[in-house]
């Protein structure tokens, strides 16, 4: 982006963070992985910790995060990012670690590695983007899809007897002692955005006072693989996908923040 | 009222319009012409820009920034220019 | 376990597990499998204490994909299992190789395929040597014949996997696993740790991000990349190893690998006593495979005999090295079972007997 020059006194109030890198995403457009991706680097700006900060990107759509964050990052073999995180949070362990991972990644091939990274109460932050649908690959079923919701594997919709039900994955991970931190967002709305940019601030402090990870879960959009308009999309999303996973904390610390 | 701006980085924009569903003043449009990726991306169409920051906060590209008059600051017709 | 060199009595998985603390490694990730758990439960009794990483994962998969993560991020990592966790891992060696992250694995191969047997085999020497996962890579393979070198392999192996940022196997089996023999440890600090400026560490403001990733959608960058890796392997090339026992004045040379040609130096001792000239070659490093030195010496023998654990796996690398020049005959037990001496004794016999009725009718 060119340099940006505001005159006339007018003072700058919002501009894309230094911890970004310069290159366009390739997301669809409307696609919330980018305000997610901005989020995590403002976080990491602000805390001033872009020299501690290690990521670790997914397989999915998100898999080329590592070009659009300026850190240091690894790229996970399909759902093995956890595993990854394990391994460079265990050997450098006062970095900040943090895993970004897709539903299918998460919450299909990878649900062993993610049960059992929360289990251990690995002191990183699993960063998950659900919007029940295998976006890269062109729109398929994943295990977060909606009952009757149509997908191109799911094409008559998803068939509860036949395909199973829509994995909360989220509600589970909670259940396990390891889990210091659980919560539940979107990015449809500023007011949403804000809210998830307060949660990833706190899971990265939580990190830093070792506490066992830190789960956020990012109710998301997916205009290409729900075949609508990015606006339609957050609607739909806000109608169908909401009620079956509601926005909000499911396990809160009872520790008090400065 | 506060007066503000955005300046839009018209070849990262994609057009997604959730800018513009977010806008309080309804100050953002699409544009007639395309950018050089093929997508009609959004500009400033009225100057009621307060500079509240909710375009940004919702644009997945980090296509824009912002700008605001300071409290108490003199009325003064905004420029904010480009520089290559 | 004393610091300084001293000779012990040691069984060759906690050798080899004693040695890598030796060898300064880092971090250990690894899961219980048979015959190699003495490895993960030394480690867990001694490596802690001595400031290592050590780790049970839930998976195999998990184990290296750690690995993954933990050598990414500069460390000296090991990790070990036996021929089925060793599939498992296949995934995560190849991202490894493409994303050129140093890292030691260790297989103490037991009977295949399948679930197979807890009995030692060679059958993962194609897995090993070859590839195994999806691929155009290649692992520098290691293959110790006894407890002294399941202990000395483990400096090499770090050592050759950060001098060419790749992976490096030690290819053991069951029996050197299990069995006790004295040995002596190279001492602590031996191995100094080598500069990572690749490392995911946390980007200083000093230096570009650093990113291992084995992603490169572009064909012609993906191209660029195996290039590399090519020229890697060539240059790897100059690290081959073997050890050749009596082949000057040798009619048959025996060539086997780990445990099988600890039973064929048995056998080449019982032919050389009934007056056969036996020769043997033992390569060292599977890969890079010695084929330079049997292409030499197939101009002066007059027949080989490959001896395996397997059906006949590093049979296809001998008999590309004697291109035909020399009949290449081979004897192998499969399934756990282990040749005898007598048994590659009685094999040598036999072709000692064609050959010398070949060389009546030629005289």
């Amino acid at each position: 982006m060119p340099e940006l020059k505001p005159t006339n006194g007018f003072e700058e109030v919002f501009r894309k963070v230094q911890t970004l890198t310069d290159t366009p995403m390739h997301y669809c457009p409307g696609c919330g992985h980018g305000v997610v991706h901005r989020l995590l680097m403002e976080v990491v700006d602000e805390m001033r910790i872009q020299d501690k900060t290690v990521g670790v990107a997914p397989v999915g759509c998100s898999v080329f995060a590592y070009q659009y964050m300026n850190i240091d990052m690894q790229e996970a073999a399909h759902g093995r990012a956890t595993a990854v995180a394990t391994g460079i949070k265990r050997v450098l362990p006062d970095r900040y670690v943090f895993t970004y991972q897709g539903d299918g990644d998460l919450a299909a091939i990878g649900t062993n590695e993610t049960i059992h990274t929360v289990n251990r109460g690995e002191n990183i932050l699993i960063v998950f983007i659900n919007n029940g649908v295998y976006g890269m690959t062109g729109g398929q079923m994943a295990p977060t899809t909606l009952a009757g919701m149509k997908t191109t594997t799911s094409p008559f919709g998803r068939d509860i007897a036949t395909m199973g039900h829509p994995l909360k994955i989220t509600e589970l991970l909670a259940q396990l002692p390891g889990a210091y931190y659980v919560t539940r967002h979107a990015v449809h709305t500023p007011t949403a955005v804000r809210k998830l940019k307060k949660s990833l601030r706190m899971a990265f402090e939580f990190q830093e006072m070792k506490k066992g990870t830190c789960f956020v879960e990012v109710v998301s959009n997916c205009p290409s693989g729900w075949k609508m308009t990015p606006q339609e999309s957050n609607e739909w999303m806000e109608k169908n996908m909401f009620p079956y996973y509601p926005l909000g904390d499911l396990k809160v610390p009872k520790v008090r923040m400065n | 009222m506060i007066r503000g701006t955005v300046l839009i980085a018209q070849e990262v924009c994609k057009g997604c319009e959730l800018c513009i569903a977010v806008c309080p003043q309804e100050c953002l449009g699409l544009s007639e012409h395309l950018n050089i990726r093929g997508y009609r991306y959004v500009r400033l169409i009225q100057e009621t820009c307060t500079g509240c920051i909710n375009c940004a906060l919702v644009c997945p590209d980090s296509a824009i920034t912002v700008f605001r008059e300071p409290k108490g600051a003199a009325k003064k017709t905004v420029v904010v220019q480009s520089t290559p | 376990m004393k610091a300084n060199s001293e000779i012990s009595l040691m069984k060759g998985n906690e050798a080899l597990a004693e040695a890598a603390l030796r060898a300064g490694m880092q971090a250990y990730f690894g899961y219980p499998i048979t015959p190699q758990s003495e490895i993960l439960e030394y480690l867990a009794v001694h490596g802690t204490k001595r400031g290592a990483v050590i780790l049970q994962a839930e998976s195999e998969l998990a184990a290296i994909n750690m690995v993954y993560g933990a050598a990414g991020a500069g460390a000296r990592v090991m990790i070990s299992s036996s021929s089925p966790g060793i599939s498992l891992m296949q995934e995560g060696i190849s991202y490894m190789a493409s994303a050129e992250i140093p890292f030691l694995i260790v297989n103490v191969q037991r009977g295949g395929p399948g679930l197979g047997t807890i009995q030692p085999s060679q059958g993962d020497y194609f897995q090993a040597t070859k590839g195994g996962g999806h691929g155009d890579y290649r692992l520098i393979v290691l293959a110790p014949a006894s407890v002294q070198e399941m202990a000395d392999f483990v400096f090499d192996g770090f050592r050759l996997a950060e001098k060419y940022r790749v992976g490096t196997m030690i290819l053991a089996d069951g029996a050197l696993g299990q069995m006790m023999e004295k040995v002596v440890q190279p001492p602590m600090g031996s191995l100094p740790l080598a500069e990572k400026p690749w490392a995911t560490a946390g980007k200083p403001p000093s230096r570009e991000r650093n990113i291992l990733t084995s992603l490169f959608i572009q064909p012609e960058k993906m191209e660029e990349v195996n290039l590399k890796l090519q020229r890697k392997y060539r240059e790897i090339q100059s690290e081959v190893r073997y050890e050749a026992i009596q082949v000057e004045d040798a009619d048959i040379i025996l060539v086997a690998f780990g445990l099988a040609a600890r039973i064929s130096q048995k056998a080449l001792e019982l032919a050389r006593h009934k007056g056969i000239r036996v020769g043997l070659v033992r390569p060292i490093t599977l890969y890079p495979f010695p084929s330079a030195i049997l292409s030499q010496i197939a101009l002066s023998a007059e027949a080989f005999l490959v001896v395996e654990m397997n059906a006949g796996q590093m049979l296809e690398d001998v008999e590309l090295a004697v291109r035909g020049e020399k009949p290449v005959h081979f004897k192998g037990r499969m399934g756990g079972m282990l040749p005898s001496p007598e048994e590659v004794l009685r094999e040598i016999e036999s072709i000692a007997a064609v050959h010398a009725a070949n060389s009546e009718l030629i005289s």
